[in-house]
């Protein structure tokens, strides 16, 4: 018995020798933190999560096959140069992130599945992931039963809300009203055609658009238009844009169709340094695919460009390059991101637990100072605070910087008047 | 809607209207011209045939990345040479793909079904490892961009021109070797009676090859030329696989007449259409005629004669 004691102290005293030689050479490179030196893991983890002493698990839920693996990719290389980067600081509460990363194959019953067992199997502390809403609104039932903390990138639609997501992309309104009014003021724009594809991200933005347009600008929509994901020919509206002349071409088409329908507008001979048009479906990974010289000129309204000027965003866009390559670009998406598991560690930091009902209730008022787009606040109703920006597309496929707001733009995915 | 315009306006949006038609027309024909053949003349329906058209697309990707980095000068005409690229590329892998695949479901028609679209499955993952999952842009000469100013309010993009010019060629092409050749002969005769042909003497293995090698050649052609006018990723070709489809069976099987005649039926209703409505209810109006004509006659617009 005593020997056994004896044994115990031993092993302490042995650990705690250890743990000193582990951190001498932490402290000569500067670069290996030690785990392990947090709250016990009795205090912050009440509910059964995979947190250790030294570790939590986070899930990233992305398609990486399929359709959307075009979109997501930036995704799920953002989250991941996040939990690098965090824990190269010390991680969260004195724990390692460990990731599991699982494929929603661009299918929305598997996105169900796999935040299934991301939660059920894993007890993931928290998921980033999901992109389009059709997966969003399949995972959300899972989240909510099982209670889990999703961290979703996209800028989206809004109408919606809950308790167990964090939105980190803006919502629809943040993306349209202020770029209306500046396209309004600036360019003294009366006359709007509106295009996009046919599903409910669009559709519902252009109805908030409208609403601004008609009822807050008193000006004039001349066509309102959409058409199937996937559509390739142009020409038809092309030439019913030509014939109304709008003032301004307001496009939210997406995927492959928008590739199409910028070569089009380039060879039926509208010239965007004359036309103005104002896309909210455009960031820096599609004009990859869309050619700089097709659409350069246009003028996209967002809330993050990778040429923004300042010092997080410099170290964002080295860090990121350096991880995934010269040639990669960050869109808006793959930012809001980035963002996700910051705020989670800022969150679970201010909470001094993972439990998600105590993260969740922390959340209204967390900020992150680092953020590229420069600094950001999660408001009461989940999504953020943030600026809104309009930025002009050039030949070299970025965007250069033309308006931002002056002020942060509050979320308000359910916005009175335009629904 | 045109109460506010001059004759002069609308007499210009009405012609150019009508190219923006010949233009969808002749899109519809060059990518419908390689299934034809293979759904035609050899009964095998071919789901991949969208990945063989984005085959051709990467070619000429790598092909203009190529020129552009080795030899600049030749930068003008490198669309000519990666076209030629994209139907060996495409046709090489139609004639493996018929040795290790096609040619042992010959009896089993509704088998190549399935089989083409895990097919379509491989080739898209295949596209996504190899050249990521992110669309590429492929950058065109100077000359193929913009459009050719007819007279002050008419201008017709020059990459529909494009289009117009080589699916014309190619039409002429096909049916020259289909009717006037002897190896379209021995085609026909294979179509018409195998063992017959068999007997005669016409090595029909060979030229069940030679048929799915041309067929997804022609639509490395046409993904080749579709860089001009439509995105180049590892899904790109699902865009165009039902429209094509579509064209094919309204068409009539087996007539290249008939594939010609519907295409320009489907582009013609679903362009006007679409001028005078939103491009989503143009579709839907668009589908439901063919359906509706389909349901009156089931072979198609040209059916061959068949004796039953």
């Amino acid at each position: 018995m005593s020997d056994a004691q004896d044994r115990g102290l031993s092993l302490v005293d042995r650990r705690k020798l250890l743990m000193g030689m582990a951190a001498l050479p932490a402290l000569s490179l500067l670069s290996t933190p030690v785990f392990g030196a947090g709250p016990p893991t009795s205090v912050v983890n009440t509910t059964g999560l995979a947190v250790t002493d030294t570790e939590v698990t986070v899930g990233i839920l992305h398609s990486v096959t399929g359709t959307m693996a075009i979109s997501e990719t930036g995704s799920v290389q953002a989250e991941k140069l996040a939990i690098d980067q965090i824990n190269a600081m010390g991680g969260v509460l004195g724990r390692k992130i460990k990731f599991v990363q699982e494929d929603g194959g661009s299918d929305w019953p598997t996105f169900a599945e796999k935040a299934k067992k991301l939660l059920v199997n894993d007890k993931c502390a928290s998921v980033m992931g999901c992109w389009t809403s059709a997966s969003r609104k399949a995972v959300l039932p899972v989240f909510e039963q099982y209670n889990g903390m999703l961290y979703y990138p996209t800028f989206y639609e809004g109408l919606e809300q809950s308790k167990n997501v964090i939105y980190t992309g803006q919502e629809a309104t943040q993306q349209i009203i202020a770029g209306l009014d500046w396209v309004a003021k600036e360019k003294g724009a009366k006359t709007f055609y509106l295009l996009g594809s046919d599903y409910i991200w669009p559709r519902t933005s252009n109805k908030i658009a409208r609403k601004h347009i008609e009822n807050n600008m008193k000006t004039k929509v001349v066509g309102e238009e959409y058409f199937p994901l996937g559509h390739t020919q142009f020409n038809s509206v092309i030439n019913k844009i030509k014939l109304t002349k709008p003032d301004v071409i307001y496009a939210i088409i997406v995927g492959g169709s928008n590739v199409a329908f910028y070569k089009q507008l380039k060879a039926a001979g509208i010239d965007l340094s004359k036309q103005t048009l104002l896309t909210i479906s455009v960031t820096e990974d599609e004009i990859d695919g869309i050619g700089g010289e097709n659409i350069a000129g246009a003028y996209a309204c967002m809330k993050y460009f990778q040429s923004l000027n300042n010092e997080n965003n410099k170290a964002f866009v080295t860090a990121f390059k350096k991880m995934w390559g010269e040639k990669t670009v960050i869109g808006d998406v793959t930012q809001a991101a980035y963002l996700g598991p910051w705020l989670w560690k800022a969150t679970v930091e201010k909470a001094n637990s993972f439990d998600v009902d105590k993260v969740a209730a922390a959340s209204p008022g967390v900020e992150f100072k680092g953020a590229p787009e420069g600094y950001v606040r999660i408001h009461e109703n989940h999504h953020l605070w943030s600026k809104t920006r309009v930025g002009r597309a050039k030949l070299d496929g970025q965007y250069e910087l033309i308006f931002e707001t002056a002020n942060l733009v509050e979320p308000d995915p359910f916005p009175k008047g335009y629904q | 809607m045109f109460g506010d315009y001059s004759v002069g306006d609308l007499g210009a949006i009405f012609a150019m209207q009508g190219f923006a038609g010949l233009i969808l027309f002749s899109v519809y024909v060059l990518m419908a011209l390689g299934l034809a053949i293979i759904f035609g003349q050899m009964g095998v329906i071919n789901m991949a045939h969208g990945e063989f058209m984005i085959l051709g697309a990467y070619v000429t990707w790598l092909t203009s990345s190529f020129v552009q980095s080795y030899v600049p000068s030749i930068f003008s005409g490198y669309f000519f040479i990666a076209m030629a690229l994209a139907f060996v590329a495409s046709g090489a892998l139609g004639m493996l793909v018929e040795w290790a695949l096609i040619r042992h479901l010959y009896k089993r028609p509704l088998d190549t079904l399935l089989a083409t679209w895990g097919l379509s499955l491989i080739l898209q993952q295949a596209y996504r490892s190899v050249f990521g999952a992110r669309e590429v842009g492929v950058e065109l000469p100077q000359w193929m961009l913009g459009s050719q100013q007819i007279t002050d309010t008419i201008e017709v993009p020059i990459n529909g021109i494009f289009v117009m010019v080589l699916t014309t060629l190619i039409t002429v092409a096909v049916a020259y070797i289909m009717y006037r050749s002897r190896w379209g002969k021995q085609v026909r005769a294979v179509v018409q009676n195998r063992v017959m042909a068999g007997a005669v003497g016409i090595n029909t293995e060979k030229v069940d090859r030679y048929t799915f090698g041309l067929g997804c050649g022609i639509a490395g052609i046409a993904g080749s030329a579709f860089t001009m006018i439509g995105s180049t990723g590892p899904t790109a070709g699902q865009l165009y696989i039902v429209d094509t489809f579509l064209v094919v069976v309204f068409g009539g099987a087996a007539s290249l007449l008939g594939t010609i005649a519907s295409a320009f039926t489907i582009s013609q209703a679903q362009s006007t259409m679409e001028f005078f409505m939103s491009g989503s209810m143009a579709k839907v109006l668009t589908l439901l005629a063919i359906v509706a004509i389909l349901m009156v006659r089931p072979q198609g617009l040209f059916a061959l004669k068949v004796r039953k």
